[in-house]
């Protein structure tokens, strides 16, 4: 071996030197990212346009001129209205929200009772939270006492009659609560009920085969609001006579059989896409039917379309909104019933009460998105290790 | 091989062996779901028929026949409170055609528009197009139609305060009237000049084509169809001496006589599905167009096209293929979601048939027109897609 040092090799090497101030100074970052070309200097020009000309207009209305605090109408209308404020006064109305803030979570359920409600929510969110941490043990514990434990003692509280609890009747119940009920009803039925539409429609036997596709396609073919009218309408028909279904019951089943439909076509899908190699490997292996989709083929494809599943929740969510056209109140019902009330009619309280309930289901549906990425970022290192 | 079917006699077969024939038992399965399935349904069909007896309503379509008796804010053909409820039925149903035909060309423009925007190297626009997606996608579309209708459209003046547009349009809360135009009798030159201009433009693309295969010279097809399509009816309307007059719009002190009048119903409902809808379009294009590998447009700037030419020869029809599925579930979906025209009043078909089921109490059979007519759009529609899609689909050798 030659052991002679090389003259021209480097010995130790160079500090790096900085980026060039082109790229990293915020002239250069502005220069890259908004004025690359005259066409994008243009549209630049035009978005901030488009700003300028519209968010101080809004956060005047929101924020700067809103009335915050007020008893009634006279503190959101203009001294021609009968109010207070100077006469062209426009802006939010957020006393209005205020007021009738109670009444947008619990609809017209009793005062006196409405710790029931909130113990349910405290319930809800000490269960849901260590359910969505991936890194918590006992998963199976927690979904059993979320999914069938706490829905039994939701009712029983909700509903009362029993315990010594004042019996609550469904028509009182109303605004974020119902929401949140209907969609969690129709959440914790449609995944299984999906799941079993999904085997039935890929199953071997024509009969089941047909009847699922049917059933799928044709709750699928046709919007929200027609399934609903049939749980309204055509439910208390097909019960013997003499037997009675609860208003809120109806809307259940009409939410419920919506998602199953939508959520079996997302499980088919991850279904499909499960190798043959899966199946053809638990068979050899001998195991059952069920044991075979219990341990082998559904791990795998609820694994891969986790992301529809949230969809689909986000759009029952945001679905559920429809009840109130067949007569309920849920968040959007309710802060509807409020624009007729005397108390508060103004102009403005409309436009505000519909930005306060948009918020809120924005929240919710927002967060669940989010959720959803995290959950496939997660779930994606796992499967590349 | 032998095969363990033709060796085991028949008769050697145990009853266990049957009870774990996977033929004997799917046989079995699907007779007792059949079973079962028949057992609801009869005692549906059964309690439905005592409830209806006991409540004395007549089960069949006769009703349809029968005088409708209310008013319909908007319709497309002749309607009074003297039509009948099929012909209110139907009247719910053009309009509920309307409103998507309409709904949908606006839905893909902004979807477009917004799901480009996002993918821009402009950081201000993508950023702005994201908001757009992830506002209008978290929020119920019921909700925005109630902004619309609530907040926007009734803010608008009483009848006597009209606003007055230029072109002879009025603003108020009755909604946008503008002139009616009034064609005379040699009108009817304008649509034929139309047809076969349309006929012309396809003669012409076949011949530029064939044209450029020959000889690889280009020719500019769309201005061709444009002054063919524009340019002929506009003389074929002015040979015939301009056969056009305008109706008007007048306002009174409290309504509206003369012109068309667009509804605030129609206004909301449109403008609220556009919206929504597009923000899912927006994700669709996104998507298709990233699903497109970069080698592609690489490959075809290595060959020397132009940017503009990449885009409308390699990049978008690959795109298309991955768009076209999740787009027509967004069209199909903006149709089925027009049905909340209900809740202010637009009279869609869900709206006019549930009116004639309050009055009549004709339930099944109103929500029976409801799935069919539905079933029959989305299928409809399905099979229009799966040919178009055939046809873009990758060609394998």
């Amino acid at each position: 071996m030659n052991t002679k040092t090389i003259s021209y090799v480097r010995q130790e090497m160079i500090a790096p030197t900085p980026a060039p101030l082109s790229t990293r100074s915020a002239s250069g970052w502005i220069r890259t990212n908004l004025l690359a070309t005259p066409k994008d200097a243009a549209l630049t020009i035009l978005a901030v346009a488009l700003l300028v000309w519209a968010l101080p207009g809004m956060i005047n209305w929101l924020f700067v001129q809103a009335a915050w605090f007020g008893t009634d109408r006279s503190f959101c209308t203009t001294a021609v209205q009968g109010g207070i404020k100077p006469n062209g006064w426009s802006g939010a109305c957020w006393a209005f929200v205020g007021d009738r803030f109670q009444q947008f979570m619990f609809g017209r359920y009793p005062i006196d009772e409405r710790w029931r409600p909130m113990l349910v929510a405290v319930l809800f969110i000490c269960l849901l939270v260590p359910a969505l941490m991936p890194k918590l043990p006992r998963k199976g514990l927690n979904a059993l006492l979320l999914f069938v434990g706490l829905p039994i003692l939701a009712f029983f509280l909700l509903h009362g009659g029993v315990f010594g609890l004042q019996k609550v009747e469904t028509p009182l119940w109303g605004g974020l609560m119902v929401t949140l009920i209907l969609s969690f009803v129709g959440i914790a039925v449609s995944l299984p009920v999906g799941i079993l539409l999904a085997l039935g429609r890929r199953s071997t036997m024509p009969v089941i085969r047909i009847l699922c596709v049917t059933f799928i396609e044709v709750i699928r073919g046709v919007p929200l609001i027609t399934v609903l009218f049939m749980a309204n309408v055509m439910l208390p028909l097909f019960l013997p006579t003499g037997w009675t279904i609860d208003n809120f019951l109806r809307a259940l089943v009409g939410v419920a059989i919506f998602a199953s439909a939508y959520m079996a076509e997302v499980v088919r899908g991850g279904l499909q896409a499960i190798p043959k190699g899966q199946f053809e490997g638990a068979d050899s292996l001998g195991l059952s039917y069920w044991q075979k989709i219990r341990l082998i083929i559904m791990p795998q494809a609820l694994k891969l379309v986790i992301p529809g599943i949230v969809n689909t929740f986000i759009g029952l969510f945001k679905d559920t909104s429809l009840v109130s056209i067949i007569g309920m109140f849920d968040l959007l019902g309710i802060v509807q019933l409020n624009f007729t009330d005397t108390t508060w009619i103004s102009p403005v309280t409309p436009i505000t009460g519909l930005i306060f309930a948009g918020f809120i289901f924005w929240l919710f549906c927002f967060g669940m998105s989010r959720y959803s990425a995290f959950m496939e970022r997660h779930l994606d290192t796992n499967l590349k290790r | 091989m032998t095969d363990h079917a033709a060796i085991a006699p028949s008769e050697a077969r145990t009853l266990r062996s049957y009870v774990y024939d996977p033929k004997i038992r799917a046989i079995f399965f699907q007779i007792l779901t059949l079973v079962i399935v028949v057992a609801i349904g009869w005692s549906i069909f059964d309690n439905t028929v005592a409830n209806l007896a006991r409540s004395g309503t007549a089960s069949g379509y006769q009703f349809l026949k029968g005088r409708a008796g209310f008013d319909i804010g908007a319709s497309l053909i002749d309607y009074s409170s003297d039509s009948t409820y099929g012909r209110a039925i139907l009247v719910g149903f053009l309009n509920t055609i309307l409103v998507a035909f309409f709904g949908i060309i606006t839905a893909t423009a902004i979807g477009f528009i917004i799901g480009i925007g996002r993918l821009s190297k402009n950081w201000l626009i993508a950023k702005l197009c994201t908001v757009y997606v992830e506002v209008f996608r978290n929020i119920p579309v019921l909700l925005i139609i109630f902004f619309w209708y609530k907040g926007v459209l009734s803010s608008l003046p009483q009848v006597r305060d009209s606003l007055k547009l230029p072109l002879g349009m009025v603003l108020n809360n009755r909604g946008l009237a503008f002139p009616r135009p009034v064609w005379g009798d040699a009108a009817w030159v304008i649509p034929v000049a139309l047809l076969i201009a349309i006929v012309a433009t396809f003669i012409v693309a076949r011949w530029a084509k064939q044209r450029q295969m020959r000889t690889g010279q280009q020719f500019h097809t769309i201005w061709a169809a444009i002054g063919l399509i524009v340019g002929l009816p506009v003389l074929a309307f002015l040979a015939v001496g301009a056969p056009l007059t305008f109706d008007f719009p007048i306002a009174g002190r409290f309504n509206l006589s003369g012109g068309s009048v667009i509804a605030p119903e129609f206004v909301a409902l449109y403008l609220a599905l556009s919206f929504y809808t597009a923000s899912f379009i927006a994700e669709t294009i996104r998507a298709g167009i990233r699903a497109v590998a970069k080698g592609q447009s690489e490959a075809a700037a290595a060959l020397g096209l132009q940017p503009s030419t990449t885009t409308r020869l390699v990049v978008v029809p690959q795109a298309m293929r991955v768009i076209i599925p999740p787009l027509t579930s967004q069209y199909l979906n903006l149709t089925k979601n027009s049905s909340l025209g209900i809740a202010v009043g637009f009279p869609e078909l869900v709206a006019t048939g549930g009116t004639t089921m309050n009055q009549t109490g004709q339930a099944i059979e109103v929500v029976s027109i409801w799935l069919v007519v539905y079933l029959s759009i989305s299928i409809t529609t399905s099979l229009f897609m799966n040919w178009f899609n055939a046809k873009m689909a990758l060609v394998e050798r």
